[in-house]
């Protein structure tokens, strides 16, 4: 990976015009069928996210990077678990399971294995994958099974109106932390690294070309895949940690995200805290083979068991 | 193939390796699991088995994932269980309910030990009976069956298999410590004569219009699988007939209803009962799983003692037999319920016959004997 | 008829097995019904262990042994811990080489794991128990044991478990072995 994939990053500035409504925006856009139409659920537009929210821009670098892979829409399968992330599975328009708070990853696990065919997508939040769903995020990366792990990390539950999680940095203000947050956070890419995935990689919703490249790049590689989306959740984080509004946040991945290149960062300094000026590393961190997970098959009567 | 499949003929089998045996020969393709006393051996069975037939076995990280991974499995298509006992089922009560709303069809094994919480891992229970029926939040129906015999440990997975297939609900035999570990005659007929009743598919082709849960008479949606092309969307939140999510009071109602009813009104389907003695009994034992062949036992030594006794056996418990009960059993009849707990479907029986019953209740920890409920008989027969 | 067996040694000397081959035999090739239980979990593990068998010529409601119309003790530890659970007048087999039993027992003894020595492999001394059993209790028949003995154990170790069985059979026959003689009418 080369820092060239950062290039992209740098022309977002001038994008929005604060003085335009939507309304107006709309009015401007006229456009009869959108690209994504044919994969996104078009009849559940508007929906449930804030202004300024990233998670919008995640899912729309996975429904491009669907219509850029060489498998069939149909074969793939997205499944998620509960919060503003999870929701995604209500919105794309392919085979789409939405589950119980953290068990997206054994509920997806359950049908690939029993169809392997299917390209099979976990696609959830912070809270939802490493806390509540925590043990199953580590063991799923153990046995290396072969699901793609999209989490949008927004530092906090942002749905049910801004409580701390698993990654909400030391201090931070939450809901549940009003004095600041006494816990540690996780470290993502450590974490997973450290479990066994194949792929580990960290972007920001500013990476959309990134991001995309990296579902795509994920879809076509075995074993257990995982991608953090950093994202700013300006109602739920952003407004009690002094992030005046996404766009804010967005200026702030611009200003302090470092591509990290193979081996030159330590683990420590992918700790992430926003209201901190340091840099944010993100890239391809893990990128190996370890042997994916197959269930054990048999082929002669009492044969000898396979790999 | 076939004879690995179905194992036909004699065998002295365990009720765990039974109900092993009886998922190979229902078809089942998918085990997710976390080991469990004294439910382990199911699992360890299927782990030797299922390679042998195609199928996926997989140990999970704990019973939330289990369940989860079996409900998953079930999605994609395939025949899915676990097996597991007390604390691990308290553990997939929440997903229990997931796949009550989804609708997809899975089998738990729950072979009961000594509870609450970690009891006596070794020894029977009998008490996750209104576990099962009320464990997971909200309004449902369930259905239940509990086996008495190794055979039966075989015959009801299969039968649990069909319902949960036909029905799209989930489905739990309720087993206990000395079904699941004693070893008995097991016989196990030809492939070609076990009963598979398959999942109600959608007639249409996959095109724009497709509802996944729109539901005909019987109140069963036909069921789609991923991957063919339907694009579904399935949630646990509140549904309408397209599978979106809708926060009304009214969707809501109308789904909860149905649900409710679907198991309900099919329930003559699957509800099964088993008399002995009952022709002019006065005074009638109500009892299930292990606990009635120590019924069934005593009923035989107070007949020879001239008292008109019978046995009613629950071989399905949920839902309950309510029809059965009265229709098999005279109006004015002396109930007894012999359960391995402090009295929990004793209350159901009440609920039916409107009256107390007397109860030979056992905590659990070893199987209620024949003696102290030949007592009561003689008891309730003074 | 209802009969009770508890077949009981330590840990690693075949118990479970000699029960499960037993109740197979009854179950399967002998006509009877039979239901093996067995003690699990940390209690059964060292110690004392043992293997429960109810026969019966009609259907089993109870399966679990009362009162043990039979006990097989393959140590001293199995003997003094489960005599007591047994009938007064139960017919009490033991290894003679490893257990002393209270002289009023109706006790039948053999050497078994001598036996099983002899045969080069200590590890078949529950069959040697096993044949002698079948041949002093007379409630199950040669065929059905060997019968159940082929269809259990693994393939290559059959002729071996078959020899130890007829080992044990044929002691009970032999003048020096201890049998009553109402008991060895009874076998033959």
């Amino acid at each position: 990976m080369s820092a060239s994939m950062l290039d992209g990053t740098t022309s977002l500035r001038g994008t929005a015009d604060p003085d335009r409504t939507a309304a107006q925006i709309g009015a401007a856009i006229n456009v009869e069928q959108h690209p994504l139409d044919q994969i996104i659920r078009a009849e559940r537009m508007p929906h449930i996210w804030c202004p300024g929210c990233g998670i919008g821009v995640a899912m729309r670098a996975y429904a491009q990077a669907i219509l850029d892979f060489k498998f069939p829409v149909d074969d793939h399968v997205v499944v998620s678990g509960i919060g503003c992330s999870g929701r995604v599975a209500g919105y794309m328009n392919i085979d789409s399971y939405h589950t119980t708070h953290g068990r997206a990853i054994p509920f997806a696990l359950g049908l690939k294995l029993a169809n392997p065919k299917l390209v099979v997508t976990v696609f959830s939040g912070d809270g939802d994958l490493v806390a509540i769903g925590g043990n199953h995020l580590i063991h799923a990366a153990r046995r290396n099974v072969d699901l793609k792990v999209i989490c949008v990390n927004n530092f906090n539950y942002g749905m049910t109106g801004g409580q701390a999680g698993p990654t909400t940095p030391l201090g931070a203000r939450a809901t549940t932390t009003p004095y600041g947050n006494p816990e540690l956070p996780f470290n993502l890419p450590y974490l997973l690294a450290a479990s066994g995935a194949n792929y580990v990689s960290r972007w920001t919703t500013l990476h959309v070309r990134q991001v995309k490249e990296d579902i795509l790049y994920t879809f076509a590689k075995p074993g257990f895949t995982f991608i953090e989306v950093l994202a700013p959740c300006p109602v739920g984080f952003g407004k009690s940690n002094n992030i005046e509004d996404g766009l804010e946040e967005m200026e702030l991945y611009r200003q302090r995200c470092v591509l990290a290149t193979d081996g030159d960062v330590r683990a420590e300094e992918l700790d992430i805290d926003l209201r901190e000026e340091r840099p944010i590393y993100v890239g391809r961190f893990i990128d190996r083979d370890r042997a994916p997970y197959q269930p054990v098959v048999i082929h002669a009567p009492g044969g000898a068991k396979e790999g | 193939m076939s004879t690995k499949r179905v194992r036909t003929g004699q065998h002295f089998m365990s009720g765990d390796h039974a109900c092993a045996e009886g998922a190979l020969a229902a078809g089942c393709r998918f085990f997710g699991g976390y080991p469990i006393t004294p439910s382990t051996e199911v699992a360890e069975h299927l782990a030797r088995r299922l390679p042998e037939v195609g199928g996926v076995f997989i140990q999970m990280e704990d019973e939330l994932g289990s369940i989860a991974s079996v409900l998953g499995a079930s999605a994609a298509g395939a025949r899915a269980m676990t097996a597991t006992s007390g604390p691990g089922l308290s553990l997939m009560l929440e997903n229990l309910g997931l796949g009550v709303i989804l609708e997809l069809p899975i089998v738990i094994v729950d072979v009961q030990r000594g509870s609450p919480s970690t009891g006596l891992p070794t020894m029977p229970g009998q008490a996750d009976i209104m576990q099962a029926r009320w464990g997971s939040h909200g309004d449902y129906e369930i259905v239940a069956y509990a086996p008495w015999s190794p055979q039966e440990m075989f015959d009801l997975t299969i039968q649990a298999f069909n319902v949960a297939d036909r029905f799209r609900v989930p489905v739990l035999l309720m087993a206990d410590e000395v079904v699941g570990h004693m070893v008995e005659r097991v016989e196990i007929p030809d492939a070609d004569q076990i009963e598979c009743w398959s999942r109600k598919r959608p007639e249409q082709p996959p095109n724009g219009s497709f509802a996944p849960f729109e539901a005909g008479e019987d109140l069963v949606p036909p069921m789609v699988h991923a991957g063919e092309g339907y694009r579904i969307h399935y949630t646990g939140l509140t549904h309408d007939e397209h599978g979106y999510p809708d926060m009304s009071a009214e969707t809501h109602h109308r789904l909860v209803t149905r649900l409710v009813e679907k198991v309900r009104r099919n329930a003559d389907q699957f509800t099964r009962v088993e008399g002995y003695h009952l022709e002019d009994a006065r005074i009638v034992v109500v009892a299930y799983g292990c606990t009635a062949r120590s019924a069934r036992r005593a009923v035989r030594l107070a007949r020879r003692q001239n008292i008109p006794v019978g046995l009613l056996r629950l071989v399905s418990i949920w839902p309950f037999a309510d029809e059965a009960l009265r229709q098999l059993v005279p109006d004015d009849a002396t109930f007894i319920v012999t359960e391995m707990n402090l009295g929990q479907i004793s209350r159901e029986v009440e609920r039916v016959v409107r009256r107390p019953v007397r109860g030979v209740f056992h905590a659990g920890g070893a199987m209620i004997s024949p003696e102290p409920i030949l007592q009561a008989i003689q008891e309730a027969a003074q | 008829m209802r009969r009770e067996i508890r077949i009981a040694g330590f840990g690693g000397q075949g118990v479970g097995l000699t029960g499960f081959i037993l109740g197979k035999a009854l179950a399967l090739y002998d006509g009877q019904e039979a239901v093996m239980t067995q003690a699990y979990g940390p209690e059964a593990r060292g110690g004392a262990s043992s293997a429960n068998i109810v026969t019966a010529d009609e259907p089993i409601d109870y399966p679990f042994i009362q009162q043990p119309d039979i006990l097989v003790a393959l140590s001293q530890e199995a003997y003094n811990r489960f005599r007591p659970t047994a009938k007064p007048q139960a017919l009490i087999l033991i290894d003679q080489d490893l257990v002393t039993p209270d002289p009023d027992d109706n006790i039948h003894a053999i050497p078994a794991t001598r036996l099983a020595e002899e045969l080069g492999r200590r590890i078949v001394t529950n069959l040697v128990m096993l044949g002698f059993f079948t041949a002093v209790s007379g409630l199950v028949s040669r065929q059905a044991v060997e019968q159940a003995i082929q269809t259990t154990v693994k393939p290559a170790t059959i002729p071996l478990n078959l020899q130890a069985f007829a080992t044990g059979y044929d002691y009970a026959h032999q003048p020096e072995g201890s049998l009553p003689e109402a008991e060895q009418e009874r076998v033959a």
